[in-house]
């Protein structure tokens, strides 16, 4: 294959643009709205109408200079290269990149999951020549469990402790509006308590169509009514004084690290909830014999399994190692 | 199967002592036997399988997995057992798991061929958390933060019988427990055991502390050397003789050489150590003969054992061990007077006029003869079992202290898993830095967070889960003795070596050189 028109560090060369740029830059295009994706002080941002919004709920209006929207599914044409942003299935607005120039497509994932999500639009794979996809979970270990068993366990637990707050770590943007649609979907219909992090995306998620329930913010209610309450917060409020103030916490958290006991157990959760808006390891081989591609960079996370297996495939691959995704970013999951 | 895995489950990640002894006394009361009785047996490690070993396990596993995709995740899971139960690839759907008695009784029986496939199929038919238990249970390494102590706990919590009577008796018992579990639930007597199997728990010391002295006398005190070797409880009866480890674990069967010399009836207290004509050789060469089911004639031969004893429990047939210690002594004295022994000796007790002239003799006993240090037993005190306060107590040598330069780290393992945390560590011979220890973290978790970003900020080179360091972080490495060791390049080796402090300001260039060691080396 000839030499792609995508660089390694996610630039785009003919329409001078970086996709999910960690510093500044004069055109941006960004996948979705989680902090290590989106980041404020560009030029030129293309994105989704839910990740826009959810940028500026986060940073401020005027994080960049310029907001161009681009609906899922609808070509833009720059300077010969055709933009079509396709649902991930991440959290709400996340997109794929798919780029079409002088023949060759290159998809970016950006971070995505299969698994249905009331709370984000659907993943769709797209037959692509180079595939930039994700490894967050790129290892044979994950395999994600049905997220509506481990709602269940949540649930038995707070029926067997009823004297107890169950408080779930959960990333303020995301997983906590997943989990509380999964509380739904399962018919848990009371309120449910909300750490003040995740006020304004609870709200923002509604304002977009999003139904969550009735949510209250945890400081408005004497911490004695608690007991027997889900209450969600995010993971650094677990060990925090904020938790302690609740009658006798059950710690839990959700997240697709939490398959690993030692891990739980290193936080000091007590009750690991295995939900994760990434792709498992099944998920992503998937993916990627999916799209067709016949060449991979996979980025973000355990890259060297991934690499492995695509070449057992027969697939070129190598790993990105791209700057600004910290090395086992555990808390955005 | 389900029960007892979502057991362990709770037990690993409950950090409260008193929830976890909830949740084993409500396990114990709830299961039929013989369940209830294998769950203990897996829970205090008196479970062991004669075939099914982890090296079965990680040939199941990699004939499934490709091994290099089973390597990098082992790497980052950090422990064997986990690392099997997720990877595993296959779901089945219907059939669940036998009882955790049947699991057991499949384990025991199947053939050395047939296991693996029969543990492929357990794998597959189990859900996921039954897997972990599944394996758990296979390779005997729990590793869920429960000591036999904390269980047999939580025995008597559901019983309300004394712990210590549960003690006494629990070295006689075997799995599946039924006769403990039968008094147990008040249904019969307390089991009578064979007195040679009645493990007597031992009486502990207590670090002493500096502001200790001034509130003691020193002519309350009797003063013995503190040998280095292992502490062993000695049962003679009437020609049957068991020796126990500390924890209880009965290790008769590699040291003939002691236990076929026993003469006369008695429990009795001591250390265990190896040398000729009694004289103690270093710990290294007891080590040879730790961990080991049988001794080899060439470990008879060039390390024989024997046990310097240091108290008495039993006198013949009778308890003394609510007689002071003078008393006791008087009597340990009289017994060997009555029976000559070619494997036991008495150890010393130390003439001291005050404390600074025993200090005096700790450190000439540590220069000089390489002892540990010196132990502190108030003469009045009767025998009592566990750790009390202010009887007993020891008086270890001042460590020794160098200055290293950190060579390589790797991943720890349990609880300090995906963490840097386990560190070797070496010293300047001419214009190279060679090995002379390994130590595990021995910091704070905000040290250990630094110290893991340094190390992945200075890696030269990766060596699968070992990573290789630039030459430039200095470790304060304290040790107890230094010996030399023909299978470290550096010809030294530590004994206990722990990091005292991170050495941030010191550059490596200042480290100790191996000339500086020999002083170490001579004192032993």
């Amino acid at each position: 294959m000839v030499e792609p028109f995508l660089h390694r560090n996610l630039y785009v060369a003919p329409i001078d643009a970086f996709i999910d740029p960690p510093r500044p830059q004069a055109r941006a295009i960004v996948t979705h709205g989680h902090a290590d994706h989106a980041r404020p002080g560009h030029g030129t941002v293309l994105a989704t109408p839910d990740t826009i919004a959810i940028m500026q709920a986060r940073y401020g209006e005027e994080c960049a200079g310029r907001f161009e929207p681009l609906d899922y599914h609808v070509p833009l044409l720059v300077d010969g290269v055709t933009i079509t942003l396709i649902p991930a299935g991440h959290i709400l607005g996340s997109a794929q990149v798919l780029l079409e120039y002088e023949g060759q497509r290159i998809v970016v994932t950006g971070d995505y999951k299969r698994l249905p999500d009331r709370t984000a639009q659907p993943f769709e794979p797209v037959a692509c020549d180079l595939l930039v996809t994700e490894a967050t979970f790129g290892l044979p270990v994950f395999q994600h469990p049905d997220p509506a068993l481990e709602v269940a366990r949540l649930l038995r637990s707070v029926a067997a402790f009823p004297a107890r707050a169950h408080v779930v770590g959960c990333y303020p943007l995301g997983k906590a509006q997943r989990v509380i649609a999964l509380l739904r979907a399962a018919g848990y219909e009371a309120p449910i308590y909300l750490h003040g992090a995740m006020l304004a995306l609870c709200a923002l998620y509604e304002a977009r169509g999003i139904g969550l329930g009735e949510l209250c913010h945890a400081l408005d209610v004497p911490a004695g009514e608690l007991a027997g309450q889900i209450v969600i917060a995010p993971p650094s409020a677990l060990r925090d004084r904020w938790s302690r103030r609740l009658p006798d916490p059950v710690l839990c958290m959700a997240s697709g690290w939490m398959s690993i006991k030692q891990r739980a157990r290193q936080r000091g959760v007590e009750l690991p909830l295995v939900i994760s808006d990434h792709a498992d390891w099944n998920e992503l081989r998937q993916t990627i014999a999916e799209t067709g591609a016949g060449r991979i960079w996979v980025t973000h996370g355990a890259e060297e399994a991934l690499v492995h297996h695509c070449r057992q495939q027969g697939l070129e691959a190598e790993p990105l190692a791209l700057q600004a995704y910290e090395d086992g970013g555990e808390d955005e999951d | 199967m389900k029960a007892f895995a979502q057991l362990l489950e709770l037990l690993a990640l409950t950090p409260s002592r008193n929830r976890k002894i909830e949740a084993l006394a409500a396990y114990f009361a709830s299961t039929v036997d013989p369940d209830r009785g294998f769950a203990l047996a897996i829970l205090t490690g008196a479970l062991t399988f004669k075939n099914v070993k982890p090296a079965v396990l990680r040939e199941v596993v990699t004939r499934e997995v490709d091994p290099y995709l089973f390597a990098l995740s082992y790497d980052f899971v950090g422990d064997l057992g986990e690392t099997i139960a997720l990877i595993w690839p296959h779901q089945g759907e219907g059939e669940a798991l036998p009882s955790l008695s049947g699991v057991i009784e499949l384990f025991n029986t199947t053939s050395k061929a047939e296991l693996p496939g029969l543990i492929g199929s357990l794998l597959t038919r189990a859900g996921i958390n039954e897997r972990w238990a599944l394996v758990k249970l296979a390779t005997g390494a729990l590793r869920i933060g429960v000591s036999a102590r904390l269980a047999r706990t939580a025995l008597a919590a559901m019983s309300g019988k004394a712990l210590q009577d549960i003690e006494e008796i629990w070295h006689g018992l075997a799995p599946p427990y039924g006769e403990l579990f039968a008094w147990l639930d008040g249904k019969a007597g307390r089991p009578e055991i064979d007195p040679t199997a009645r493990f007597h728990p031992l009486m502990l010391s207590n670090p002493i502390e500096a502001g200790d002295f001034e509130k003691l006398d020193p002519a309350d005190f009797a003063a013995e050397w503190k040998w280095d070797g292992i502490r062993v409880q000695l049962i003679a009866s009437r020609g049957r003789v068991s020796m126990f480890s500390r924890t209880g674990d009965d290790i008769a069967a590699a040291f003939p050489d002691v236990v076929d010399n026993v003469f006369g009836d008695g429990v009795l207290d001591g250390e265990l150590l190896v040398g000729h004509h009694f004289d103690p050789a270093p710990f290294n060469d007891l080590q040879q003969r730790l961990n080991r089911k049988l001794a080899t004639h060439k470990h008879l031969t060039q390390l024989p054992a024997f046990v310097r004893v240091y108290d008495l429990l039993f006198d013949e047939d009778a308890d003394i061990r609510t007689l002071p210690w003078s008393a006791r002594r008087t009597r340990l004295e009289a017994w060997f007077g009555r029976h000559p022994q070619a494997r036991l000796d008495l150890s010393e007790v130390l003439d001291f006029a005050g404390w600074e002239d025993l200090a005096e003799l700790r450190r000439r006993g540590a220069d000089e003869h390489g002892h540990e240090g010196v132990m502190l037993k108030r003469k009045a005190s009767p025998y009592v079992p566990g750790r009390p306060k202010g009887l007993w107590f020891k008086w270890k040598r001042d460590p020794n202290v160098v200055d290293a330069v950190l060579m390589y780290a790797q991943r720890g393992h349990g609880k300090r898993s995906s963490f840097y945390s386990d560190y070797t560590f070496g010293v300047w011979k001419q214009d190279e830095i060679v090995p002379i220890g390994k130590a595990y973290f021995g910091f704070t978790d905000e040290e250990l967070k630094q110290l893991d970003r340094w190390i992945r900020q200075n890696t030269v080179q990766s060596f699968g889960p070992v990573r290789e360091v630039r030459k430039a972080l200095v470790f304060e490495v304290a040790f107890d003795s230094a010996q030399r060791s023909s299978r470290h390049k550096s010809g030294v080796a530590l004994r206990f070596p722990r990091i005292s402090r991170i050495r941030w300001d010191k550059p490596a260039a200042e480290a100790a050189t191996l000339a500086d060691m020999q002083i170490f080396l001579e004192a032993t």
